[in-house]
């Protein structure tokens, strides 16, 4: 557990960073809170001879929140998303998420930026960023670019963001209706067995509209927007909730691995979409 | 004015046995002050690390060392073909095996130690461990003890003779190339005999999956050659410092007064730190060569991947009974996988450990045990996590058999328990299989726990979910886990109980200084058990002084007399035996002392709580204060000077801990996630000597236990590959995990023990782990479920749920 030799820089400003990404491509990684790309370089698993931390970068701390939209910059930690109340009020599925993702030391460090931009499928922002249907802003060299969450991802750990570019902060449009995050872990600190991000709007005891983005069960957080419209005109009863499981399930793909197999981790996958729709709903 | 303070204030003066003393210890744990191995820090002390085997077989064909030794920092690479002249390329196993110290021509698990770089800094070894190139040839792996039984492949070639033939083991003649022992115990005929003419059998196979102690503070040691005076210092996580003293002496030459052994603050043992490890030897060797000290740690990987680890035991039982449930027979086959080397740490006569107390509480006339030992490709290892040695196996297999016993009886498994225990009268019991319990009160323990957690009223509660679940109004199920165990603790006899040929006494040595305070030293070793406290208090109510005035040491093998060390829960029952024998010979000295400060024969005093008075007339009396200062400044006729005392504690039997538990569970069958509801847990240890430790050590044997029941296992593929080799897959338990636990107790003194202590710190773990599993099989009894095996994750509970239909 100790990572080959690296360069540690702590530039002051974004042109510092991007001129270190630009000098050292890919072998320059930028870093928030560093608690995924930490330990795989101690395990050796990454290596990066130029690490870029970017703690002490201007503007990427803050959480604003305006009539239409919230913008979340990408060193906010886990732990200020659960301790801002106005944003709870504007969103509140982003603590109820935040609040299943590891353990309070963790979330301390760990930070919304880099949940999102490392790719793991275990990380339980991406998926919940999906649902919100939120944009990500990226800048490098050529300036500044937006690309949405729900086209953000190719496979694990890659992403549409270039090696030369940072994710400096993600806008989320303000959501509207119910809401739920529903998370299967083993333990405190786990990766999702499966998770599931609802945010479902009520019109006359009707659906208008239901935004589903699942976690862990394939190489990518899944955007299921099949399952969101199985809901859409329906009362969410019980026929509506087999077709949204159904749907989902034709979007996912998971693999064995200690949590279980693939047989089981279908089946949870739907136990936990069934409970965050209904939670969501009883919200709406 | 003296007395105006109470006889009972000043017995509470005193914080003696019976007291819930706070932990002297924790003063510096909870403030990081603690001194634990990786915080000895020495002049220009370098760093030694492993090259580990990525493959669990294979050949090695050659091993480069020179672009490690081009690194920077980087000292020296040492391989078997160095350590062969010095005889040190293997080294002996507790268990009469052998072990390589560093790959010598192939390796047996992944993980091995390949070679060990010596750097300047632990980076710098890191970096010349990725330069050293090794050149493997895979080898067909072994990861099923039953096919390794059946397999032409040879994993031991070095057991095998030239002729083909296989010489005997350390344990008798072996059935096959990758056989290690058959060991039995028990009548085989009778008890088959018994068995076939029986009106009820039930019969289950289970398996104890593999699992690991993972102590927080991972193996460890720094070895300081002082090539001037010739002494050899070792410090490390050792559980047993005199005993690895003698080790290392054995195997080195160094002669033992030139070899100083200490364990300094441990962080967790569990047996993990039991035996001994590669990287007490190669760090050893380093520092001989360098004439530096060198400083071995392992990660938590290399921790949970290579030291030694618990279970891994497949076992078949058949129990036998009359149609009213009284037990008659039990046999029990155990195939025991002990991984690539024999390395059991269990006293030399016992290869299965104590196994055969496998017939637990209850009284079965007939019993036979078989356990066959196998090589596998997997670590070795096979120690008393948090237990006696095999004691959980052991109790786990009983706790079950007698469940799925009470299934076939279509019997409550409460009550079916309670007609087979042994009667309160017929002890001291010699059980089937051998062993002779010392003490015990079973009924009335289990009466207490049933009644406290209102067992019928669970049941019922139980049978209304039933009826709700198959009505569709739940999708949870309710689960009663029961459990009573013996525990066999405070090994032991030296007439029967040796590791590597030294008699499993303890020692204690008290030397009471002239003020009247005092120190006591201990051949055991606490890794949080306490002993610093604990220990104080059996002497303060043996030799009145105040516990807050007795300092007790461990670990360090130039000043405490020899010991055996601390695992097993042999602490309190051998070393606390010493300790308060020593304290009596202390109290002698003490009478004839007062005797001639009061001007009276020895025989006309007593002692009383921290004084000796004239009997008849208690306000003449000397203080056990005054008698330490008289001790070292009265010339007094026919005694030396000083006041002190060592006693050297051979244990006449084990002793014989029990206690009920009870769990109630929910359980999600959709997602085979379980909730636990109550734990409820009696035990008696007999003599209570400080009933916050006790409560403290039940809370996390329990937190074991449930760690070990719902998710902790070392899993392997079929390629030998370690697959839970971080805390991301191996289960350990956090404060969110682990429920409110319900402590209660009686109190059954040990009738042998000095002051009737039995010990406490592994029962929970060995009485918890049953207890968590009954509660997951009981939920899912009434829809025809027998046994599943542990561990019970999410995934298996819901595969038992899937299995049984209940998905839909």
């Amino acid at each position: 557990m100790i990572p080959a030799a690296f360069e540690y820089y702590r530039p002051k400003d974004m042109a510092g960073v991007l001129s270190i990404l630009e000098e050292h491509g890919d072998d320059a990684r930028v870093m928030a809170g560093g608690h995924s790309l930490i330990p795989m370089m101690k395990l050796r698993l990454a290596n990066v001879p130029h690490l870029i931390d970017l703690q002490d970068v201007d503007g990427m701390s803050g959480i604003d929140v305006s009539t239409d939209s919230i913008r979340v910059g990408a060193l906010v930690t886990q732990a200020d998303i659960i301790d801002n109340e106005r944003l709870t009020e504007a969103a509140p599925i982003l603590k109820e998420a935040a609040l299943q993702i590891a353990d309070p030391q963790i979330r301390y460090m760990g930070t919304v930026g880099g949940n999102v931009a490392n790719g793991d499928p275990g990380n339980d922002m991406p998926g919940l960023m999906q649902c919100l249907d939120a944009v990500f802003t990226v800048v490098g060299a050529g300036g500044e670019r937006n690309i949405s969450a729900r086209d953000f991802y190719e496979a694990a750990y890659m992403t549409a963001r270039e090696d030369e570019e940072v994710l400096t902060s993600v806008t989320i449009p303000l959501p509207k209706g119910g809401y739920a995050y529903e998370k299967q872990k083993r333990k405190i600190g786990d990766y999702a067995t499966a998770a599931a991000a609802v945010q479902i709007i009520k019109d006359d005891g009707v659906c208008g509209s239901a935004s589903i983005a699942m976690t862990n069960l394939s190489d990518t957080p899944i955007f299921s927007e099949a399952a969101g419209a199985a809901l859409v005109g329906t009362t969410v009863d019980a026929a509506a909730l087999d077709a949204a499981v159904t749907a989902m399930l034709g979007d996912i793909d998971p693999t064995e691995d200690n949590r279980g197999p693939v047989a089981f981790k279908n089946h949870v996958a739907g136990v936990i979409l069934r409970r965050a729709v209904e939670r969501a709903w009883s919200r709406a | 004015m003296k007395d105006e303070v109470t006889r009972d204030e000043r017995v509470d003066n005193l914080k003696g046995m019976g007291c819930s003393r706070k932990r002297v210890e924790d003063a510096r744990f909870t403030q990081g002050k603690g001194n634990y191995v990786d915080d000895i820090k020495l002049d220009g002390m370098l760093f030694g690390d492993f090259v580990r085997s990525p493959y669990a077989h294979a050949r090695i064909k050659s091993i480069d060392t020179a672009a490690a030794l081009e690194v920077p920092g980087v000292l020296a690479v040492l391989t078997a073909a160095d350590l062969e002249p010095l005889g040190l390329h293997w080294m002996p196993t507790l268990a009469g095996d052998k072990q390589m110290v560093l790959a010598d021509g192939k390796v047996l698990f992944q993980g091995q130690e390949v070679a060990y770089v010596v750097a300047e800094d632990r980076y710098a070894a890191a970096d010349g461990i990725e330069a050293v190139e090794v050149d493997y040839e895979e080898l067909p792996v072994l990861v099923d003890p039953f096919e390794a039984l059946k397999s032409d492949v040879v994993l031991r070639e070095d057991l095998v003779a030239e002729d083909g033939t296989l010489p005997d083991g350390a344990h008798g003649p072996r059935k096959h190339h990758n056989h290690i022992f058959t060991w039995e115990a028990g009548d085989k005929e009778p008890t088959e005999q018994v068995i076939a003419n029986a009106e009820v059998v039930a019969e289950e196979s289970m398996y104890y999956h593999r699992t690991h102690p993972c102590p927080l503070e991972t193996c460890g040691c720094v070895a300081s050659m002082d090539k001037v005076n010739g002494k050899l210092t070792l410090g490390g996580t050792f559980q047993a410092p005199h005993a690895i003293r003698t080790v290392v002496s054995l195997i080195s030459g160094i002669e033992e007064h030139n070899i100083r052994v200490i364990s300094p603050d441990i962080g967790g043992g569990f047996g993990n730190k039991v035996g001994a490890y590669s990287g007490y030897v190669c760090s050893v060797v380093a520092s001989i060569v360098t004439g530096k000290p060198v400083k071995w740690i392992e990660d938590r990987m290399d921790n949970l991947m290579t030291t030694a680890f618990a279970r891994d035991y497949w076992m078949k039982g058949k129990i036998s009974a009359t149609p009213e449930g009284k037990i008659t027979g039990l046999h029990c086959h155990v195939t025991a996988d002990h991984g690539g080397f024999d390395a059991c740490a269990d006293p030399t006569k016992f290869p299965a450990g104590f196994m055969n107390i496998c017939t637990g509480s209850y009284d079965i006339p007939t019993a036979y045990l078989e356990v066959d030992g196998v090589y596998t490709n997997k670590a070795p290892g096979g120690v008393s996590y948090r237990c006696s040695f095999r004691v959980t196996e052991a109790v786990y297999f009983i706790e079950r058999m007698i469940e799925v016993l009470a299934i076939k009886l279509d019997m409550d498994a409460a009550e079916l328990r309670r007609i087979n225990f042994i009667k309160k009268e017929q002890f001291p019991y010699t059980a089937a299989l051998g062993w002779e319990y010392d003490s015990g009160d079973y009924h009335t323990a289990w009466d207490k726990a049933l009644k406290a957690v209102d067992y019928d009223g669970l049941r019922a509660e139980q049978t209304q979910r039933v009826a709700d679940f198959k009505a569709g109004k739940t999708r949870k199920l309710m689960g009663i886990g029961l459990s009573f165990f013996t525990e066999i603790v405070g090994a032991g006899p030296v007439k029967n109980c040796d590791i590597l040929g030294l008699g499993m006494f303890d020692s204690c040595e008290i030397r009471i200084h002239p003020t009247g305070s005092a120190i006591a030293r201990l051949g055991t070793i606490s890794q949080g058990q306490g002993h610093a406290t604990t220990f104080a208090q059996i002497l303060a109510s043996e030799i009145g002084l105040p516990a807050d005035s007795i300092t007790i040491e461990e670990g360090d093998t130039d000043t405490a007399p020899y010991g055996l060390g601390t695992y097993g829960s042999r602490s309190t029952p051998v070393a606390g035996a010493a300790t308060a024998m020593a304290g009596r010979k202390i109290r002698a000295k003490a009478q004839m002392i007062a005797a001639y400060l009061l001007e009276v024969h020895d025989d006309d005093v007593e002692f009383d709580v921290d004084r000796f008075a004239v009997k008849g007339a208690p306000e003449k009396f000397k203080t056990m204060k005054e008698i330490a200062f008289a001790a070292y400044n009265q010339a007094i006729p026919g005694l030396e000077p000083g006041l002190e005392a060592v006693s050297y504690y051979d244990p006449p039997n084990m002793t014989y801990p029990f206690g009920a538990y009870v769990c109630v569970m929910d359980i999600d069958v959709d997602t085979g996630v379980p909730d636990i509801r109550r734990f409820y847990a009696l035990d008696d240890c007999g003599t209570r000597i400080n009933p916050m430790i006790i409560e403290g050590q039940v809370h996390g044997g329990l937190t074991e236990a449930l760690a070990v029941a719902l998710g902790q296992e070392i899993a392997y593929d079929k390629m030998g590959n370690c697959k839970t080799g971080t805390l991301m897959d191996f289960f350990l338990p956090t404060a969110w995990e682990v429920p409110n636990y319900e402590t209660d107790y009686t109190v059954t003194p040990s009738p042998h023990h000095p002051i009737g202590a039995k010990g406490v710190g592994e029962s929970p773990h060995v009485g918890g782990v049953p207890c968590f599993s009954n509660a997951v099989q009981d939920a899912f009894r009434p829809f025809g479920n027998t046994h599943t095996n542990m561990p019970h994750d999410h995934w298996r509970i819901w595969k038992t749920a899937n299995d049984l239909g209940l998905h839909g």
